[in-house]
């Protein structure tokens, strides 16, 4: 025993997934404690094997995964100790562990969630099986559950089924249920992640107070250092398998000492600043016409009872040279506004002047089909998910080439020397050209729809979430990548984004989004720091700053349309 | 997932890998639909050239050797004077009669044999009409001892080489059946899915109505419309035709769900917003995207168009003799006689479901290699 404040203790944990060629280490030699009270968080990008470290504590590791050394013991409240490595992952013991003892809760809340049970019979399977309660015992304790995670009414909640909840709703039932039977340890893995920023400060602030109440201990695996910073007692950061750096979390903010740590540290803290390369700049002419000069528009769909307005009455101007940040949560219309502006919908009304380099104005919603793709030559788009929007049964430069062929802009040796060179401009090897976007990592897909995007010259360029998709690291080089195209070419882009971060760094204005009206523009500075929309305020407020010494969780503002 | 399943191939070679590489190199994983593979290319190897793997004229009736039973094949040749050698051959029988009964009775003649010839000559086969050639993969050599692997049927002639002659029809029939549907199919899903409104809602009304209609009675009535005295050729176009007018349903439904599916790809949109072509579009960007699953659907389809021409044949309906065809064998064995004295008949029943059971494995696999991206 190594004091009794200790609930999990993990030594030198190995899990391997088998392959026909290899071995790959999903987890490779961590070891790390968790007290009671506390709460540890695991980070690393993607594939650093935080979330199969955790699946292998409740024995849940996906096939032909196993692990294959280490110990892991879990040291009950009345002094005894058990080995869950040692543990059949289908035997008696560790099933009463999994729920009982040591609770988890996932990413996404819906498919965690049975659609075909009320989310009451679910809370009382857990009650019933491991605590073997009465029916009425087990109804009366799901209900205080309920009201435990704040969902209202729930006396009637409790004969709900899942669908009929929103996703910050979902997440509070699983951790509802995973609390039901007084757990030990919470294991939750990305369980905000698919969540809006105010659902999930409500959702961290949630498990905080939980956890103060019940003196569980709290494994927290997230990608997110805003979220760690707000959260962590102490931190694990994981890279390829590996523990890099472990420590108290304001250590691992103010005096990192591994060099992963400190670039992924670095990373995001480059996003809380203005970028480099726009102090550098000239400041925009405000008085130059605006490239584009949107008009009340308006985007509805469906109709009668279903209608949705999903665009309600917006009015933007982009000017030229300039980033315009579209911000919002998700459902707030900013996609659908960015794809009005491509014109990839028909806007149901509203103007849309888009100012061409000889000076004609083209309005955007009435243009017929001819000029609306002289325009689209010169308005183009970077999609947000790097995968789709890219044909995988073409090759990189028939994808990067295809709007130059298609205009008859460049065809035969010409076309080839045009690819290559827009493969240099986004630092990719002119070499891969003959190969297919699977061979590709996210970022270098991402700069393959940056290249097709400024084929044509463009003038201006809708990137529709283009960093969300990516890890922290890449995502401050693939904003460089397009301020650095924008000086050389001229672009102005208008950047739509929920990431607050991504937007400071990169927007010169923004436009707040909320439920398909913009509640706020003006300049980037004064919309953060000093917001004059309650609606701003409180989303500011809910983004999780990265320094642990600046947590503000608790003095947020909520916004209650 | 990708990593896992191509994890044997080069790197570099992934790299430049198109998507039928990618989707060879998922399917060589299938070991059940590599089989197939083999099975249905030797079934359609024999469907071009029957002649070659019979070894009696298929056609040819010989009344002393009505329900002669199949042929024992003997290996080892024994001399009189006890050494042996190997050497394929049978003993031809002879015809007795019960005393009691009168029925014909088949008894191998110990004395005579008659060896078994690879790559022999023997009674003249046409290919299409474009050459003759008289050479058989097995056979005696002697057209007055004739080879019976599986027997004779009631008027004398060969089921072995029958069954061969046989696959030519009914594996084109599949074939040539399903490449109607397939035009039928991909035409009206394609409009159906490309256009949507109004058009997808009346097409997709016809296909419930198609699908509703229970097919068997309808092919028997449309059979029975056709003229008994058209020639066999016709007869043969007329059956495919009838056996996709109810096929295509299923195949446009399939060409309707990826057309709706991928036009809200952003790839598609992407290619739109390039200023791509509505032509360039579809056939493109769309068109490589739902090939792989045709094809696999194609070949899932073909085993129903060959037993549906079995089931018609063999209600005396489909094809009519002397046009042969597994269904068309199989009238033979309809009878509790044929049953009783004479099970070999039922041999052209064994090859309907070698050729089903095979072309299934290789659309199962098709279909499970078909997109190599979203795994």
């Amino acid at each position: 025993m190594t004091g009794s404040n200790v609930v999990l203790e993990v030594k030198d944990l190995v899990t391997h997934f088998p392959t026909r060629t290899g071995v790959v280490k999903a987890v490779d030699g961590v070891s790390f404690k968790i007290e009671r009270g506390k709460t540890l968080c695991v980070v690393g990008e993607s594939g650093s094997g935080k979330s199969v470290t955790a699946r292998s504590i409740l024995q849940i590791v996906d096939t032909p995964g196993r692990i294959v050394s280490g110990s892991m013991m879990l040291h009950r409240p009345n002094g005894t100790s058990v080995d869950l490595a040692k543990l059949d992952p289908r035997g008696r013991d560790i099933r009463a562990v999994r729920g009982a003892e040591i609770a988890m809760i996932f990413q996404e809340p819906m498919s965690s969630l049975s659609p075909v049970h009320t989310v009451g019979d679910q809370i009382m399977e857990v009650l019933r099986l491991h605590l073997k309660m009465s029916k009425a015992d087990a109804r009366a304790r799901t209900i205080e559950l309920l009201k435990q995670v704040e969902i209202p009414n729930p006396d009637r909640a409790i004969d709900r089924y899942t669908f009929e909840f929103s996703g910050g709703m979902r997440q509070r039932v699983m951790i509802a249920m995973s609390l039901a039977c007084n757990p030990s340890l919470l294991i939750a893995d990305e369980p905000t992640t698919a969540l809006d920023v105010t659902t999930q400060a409500e959702i961290l602030d949630l498990i905080k107070r939980l956890q103060q109440r019940h003196g569980m201990g709290v494994m927290f695996i997230t990608h997110d250092m805003g979220v760690v910073a707000e959260i962590a007692d102490d931190v694990l950061v994981m890279y390829h398998g590996k523990v890099m750096e472990e420590g108290p979390v304001d250590r691992i903010f103010h005096a990192p000492q591994d060099d992963y740590t400190k670039m992924l540290i670095g990373s995001v803290l480059k996003l809380e600043r203005k970028a480099d390369i726009r102090l550098k700049r000239a400041p925009i002419d405000e008085k130059a016409p605006p490239v584009v000069e949107i008009k009340n528009l308006v985007m509805h769909f469906g109709s009668g009872a279903n209608l949705v307005k999903a665009v309600d009455d917006v009015s933007l101007i982009v000017r030229p040279g300039e980033t315009l940040g579209i911000v919002g949560e998700s459902g707030s219309g900013k996609t659908t506004m960015g794809r009005c502006l491509m014109r990839v919908y028909q806007p149901t009304g509203g103007q849309m002047s888009y100012r061409r380099a000889d000076g004609s104005v083209v309005d955007l919603v009435a243009a017929d089909k001819q000029k609306l793709r002289e325009c689209r030559r010169e308005i183009r788009m970077i999609f947000q998910d790097p995968v789709g929007s890219l044909n995988p049964r073409m090759t990189v430069a028939q994808i990067i080439g295809e709007p130059l062929l298609v205009n008859e802009i460049a065809k035969g040796q010409e076309l080839d020397d045009r690819v290559a060179d827009l493969m240099r401009q986004v630092g990719l090897e002119p070499a891969w050209r003959e190969r297919y976007p699977h061979a590709f990592s996210g970022g270098q897909r991402q700069r393959i729809g940056i290249a097709r995007a400024i084929a044509l010259n463009p003038r201006l360029i809708v990137a529709d979430e283009a960093t969300s998709a990516l890890d922290v690291s890449l995502r401050s080089q693939m904003l460089d990548l397009m301020m650095n195209l924008q000086d050389k070419l001229g672009l102005s882009y208008v950047f739509i984004s929920h990431d607050i971060g991504v937007i400071r760094y990169m927007c010169d204005r923004i436009a707040v989004m909320y439920r398909g009206k913009v509640v706020e523009t003006g300049e980037t500075e004064q919309v953060c720091d000093a917001p004059n929309h309650a609606y701003t305020k409180a989303l500011l407020s809910a983004i999780p700053r990265p320094d642990p010494r600046a947590r503000r969780m608790g003095q947020r503002h909520r916004y209650v349309a | 997932m990708t990593d896992v399943t191509f994890a044997a191939v080069d790197k570099s070679r992934l790299a430049v890998a198109s998507q039928w590489q990618l989707m060879w190199w998922a399917f060589r994983r299938h070991r059940l639909a590599m089989v197939g593979l083999w099975v249905v290319g030797f079934f359609y190897l024999i469907a071009l050239i029957p002649g070659f793997f019979s070894s009696n004229d298929p056609s040819a009736q010989n009344a002393r050797a009505a329900y002669h039973p199949p042929q024992r094949l003997h290996i080892i040749d024994e001399a009189a004077d006890g050494s042996w050698k190997f050497n394929l051959h049978i003993r031809p029988y002879v015809l007795r009669r019960d005393p009691t009964t009168l029925a014909a009775i088949y008894v191998e003649d110990p004395n005579r044999k008659v060896d078994i010839q690879f790559f022999t000559r023997g009674y003249e086969w046409s290919f299409f009409g474009l050459f003759k050639s008289n050479l058989h993969l097995i056979g005696t050599g002697d057209a007055r001892q004739p080879l019976f692997l599986l027997g004779a049927d009631r008027l004398g002639r060969c089921v072995w080489s029958r069954i061969m002659q046989g696959t030519q029809i009914s594996l084109s029939v599949g074939l040539v059946g399903v490449f109607l549907s397939l035009l039928l199919g991909v035409v009206l899903g394609g409009i159906s899915g490309y256009f949507g409104g109004k058009i997808d809602f009346s097409i997709q009304r016809v296909i419930e109505f198609v699908l509703s209609l229970p097919t068997i009675p309808i092919w028997l009535a449309m059979a029975a419309a056709l003229p008994q005295d058209w020639p066999a050729t016709l007869n043969y176009f007329m059956i495919t035709l009838i056996l996709s007018l109810t096929g295509w349903a299923q195949l446009a439904r399939v060409v309707r769900g990826r057309f709706l599916s991928l036009r809200t790809e952003e790839f598609v949109t992407a290619a739109r917003l390039d200023g791509a072509s509505e032509g360039r579009i579809i056939f493109r960007h769309m068109l490589p995207s739902f090939m792989s699953h045709i094809i696999a659907s194609i070949t899932l389809a073909i085993p129903a168009m060959i037993l549906a021409e079995t089931s018609l044949s063999f209600l005396g309906l489909g094809l009519q003799p002397p046009t042969i065809s597994w269904g068309v064998l199989l009238r033979e064995a309809q009878n509790i006689r044929s049953i009783a004295t004479a099970p070999w008949l039922f041999a052209p029943g064994v090859a309907v479901v070698v050729a089903v059971i095979a072309l299934n494995f290789l659309g199962d696999g098709l279909r499970d290699a078909a997109d190599p991206y979203n795994k």
